[in-house]
């Protein structure tokens, strides 16, 4: 078996007093996709978050290719990183948040450009022909020019998917993607996430959508209360599932 | 009994209110106009005043003053702000005490305060920078910059800490995630979306700065309202070098309104991409004018 992409070991996420992640671990490898599924309050959005650092963990560790999100290794110990490096770690793992968070006085070339040009320091020109490469692959090249404010929900998102793209990440995290979407425009969103699972990125979701998760998901994890219940193929969790939280929350969403 | 009928004439609602309204403003407006014809005026004198040398020094000390207060204002502005922001709780705390006291003095005490400084440090010395007598390093320029700069500094604090504060955190998530450390992030991101709540009140505080130079004529520094006293010292017109003064300050101040609008449209994204429609429809209908 190959060596897992992602490994969370032991997770602790505290938010003052409360526990919101109890020593939550699991294992993604290269090239599957994992939906995390649950009831609101899971902490399956916080873990999500742990895992690009963009919510420091209280405990547990969280590699992602070999290397400690948010620290480095030397003489067996794990030391902090600076802000700065840590930015250096997250480019390597795309995320796409549930209200898109498209930079809103930028077009949609812009955004998709601003990655490669601003961090990654790639060439002005070749980046705005693989933006536009990006653009067209989520159905999106006439609108390059606009601005998000101009977009539906749907055309956001899947701009938002180009954008996290362009990073040309390892890993891509999807935290409820379509959940401020109208019911319509969910279907172009969930169309482009297929494409790419078909594509062999590996990828971690968040959704309520048990369609898109029985279709695409190679490993399913139901979390409640801060804690994995269940996990297992779309199969087994959601056809079959053991737990009886898992059974009440599926006996409700499908 | 009346009943529907098409050729029932319609008679409008008359407002009287609106009538008397506009009556009254207007009647007042000529009888201030009367005054002023009739006041002791030499009105032709006033485009003299207004062209004088003094005056026209006066006008580029208060300018460049203005333009220097308001520049340094908003340098340390946004960094008294970060320093708000910041998780070191001494420079959070550093900030908090700053903006109390230099938005808690009057303007004109802390000009005379840094014009004053002297008489209780005679040298000032700092390693490499500078060492000298007080005096020759805090002249009345200096002394009016420093006590309108740092005053107006607090406020910009403010100003820009809120207009940070506007920004979706969700920005920040976003621009964290494709890698930009804080410095790019505030450079790309928070700051170009935190312009929109920032330039409105600093193009007030501008326009404000301005007419708050006049103050510096207390130690004397000779800007404009100081310049016009001075004529009118000497030929003893006080109305008509103040009015040649007044229109002076009427210019700066609508070159500075038209600025602030064009510098708002410019930072206004939604703006921006309605305009980017209006041409397209401009050059689709019209063609170039």
């Amino acid at each position: 078996m190959t060596q897992p992409l992602v490994r969370a070991v032991g997770v602790v996420k505290k938010f003052g007093h409360t526990t919101v992640l109890h020593d939550v671990s699991m294992d993604v490898q290269p090239g599957q996709v994992v939906c995390l599924l649950g009831p609101s309050g899971a902490g399956k959005s916080t873990f999500l978050r742990c895992i690009n650092h963009l919510e420091p963990l209280d405990g547990g560790q969280i590699w992602v290719d070999g290397e400690p999100i948010g620290y480095r290794v030397r003489n067996g110990k794990l030391y902090e990183l600076r802000e700065r490096d840590v930015a250096k770690q997250r480019r390597g793992i795309g995320m796409v948040f549930q209200r898109f968070n498209l930079f809103p006085h930028r077009t949609a070339l812009q955004n998709v450009v601003e990655g490669p040009v601003q961090v990654r320091r790639r060439d002005q020109a070749e980046a705005r022909k693989k933006a536009m490469a990006l653009l067209d692959r989520v159905g999106l090249a006439d609108k390059a020019d606009a601005y998000p404010g101009q977009l539906s929900g749907g055309q956001q998102q899947r701009v938002a998917i180009a954008r996290a793209l362009a990073m040309e990440p390892k890993l891509m995290l999807f935290d409820e993607p379509t959940s401020a979407l109208d019911p319509e425009l969910v279907g172009e969103v969930l169309d482009v996430m297929v494409g790419l699972a078909k594509d062999g990125m590996t990828m971690i979701v968040v959704t309520h959508e048990i369609g898109f998760a029985r279709q695409v998901a190679d490993h399913v994890v139901f979390m409640v209360d801060g804690a994995v219940v269940e996990t297992g193929p779309p199969s087994q969790v959601l056809d079959n599932p053991e737990h009886q939280r898992t059974q009440q929350f599926l006996a409700k969403v499908l | 009994m009346a009943a529907p009928d098409p050729t029932m004439p319609i008679v409008r609602l008359t407002h009287w209110g609106r009538w008397v309204g506009a009556a009254v403003i207007v009647g007042i407006l000529v009888a201030l106009g009367f005054a002023f014809a009739d006041a002791q005026i030499l009105w032709e004198d006033i485009p003299d005043f207004f062209a004088f040398e003094v005056m026209i020094d006066g006008l580029w000390r208060t300018l460049g003053l203005a333009v220097a207060a308001q520049a340094g204002a908003i340098v340390i502005g946004i960094v008294i702000a970060l320093m708000g922001r910041s998780a070191n709780p001494v420079a959070r705390w550093f900030a908090w005490g700053y903006i109390w006291i230099f938005r808690g003095l009057p303007v004109l005490l802390q000009i005379l305060i840094w014009y004053n400084l002297a008489l209780v440090f005679p040298v000032i010395s700092i390693p490499f920078v500078v060492d000298a007598p007080t005096n020759t390093v805090i002249n009345a320029f200096a002394a009016a910059l420093l006590g309108l700069g740092l005053n107006e500094s607090a406020y910009m604090a403010e100003i820009i800490r809120a207009g940070l504060n506007s920004v979706d955190r969700g920005q920040i998530e976003a621009a964290q995630s494709i890698g930009m450390t804080p410095g790019k992030t505030l450079i790309r991101v928070t700051l170009p979306q935190a312009m929109r709540v920032i330039i409105p009140p600093t193009g007030n505080d501008f326009i404000n700065m301005l007419k708050g130079t006049s103050i510096a004529s207390v130690i004397p520094y000779v800007e404009l309202t100081k310049a016009a006293s001075n004529i009118a010292s000497r030929n003893l017109e006080f109305m008509e070098t103040l009015l040649a003064a007044a229109a002076w300050y009427m210019i700066l101040v609508s070159i500075a309104s038209v600025g602030q609008y064009y510098l708002e449209r410019s930072f206004d994204a939604a703006d921006r991409a309605h305009r980017l429609r209006n041409k397209v429809g401009r050059s689709l209908k019209l063609g170039r004018a």
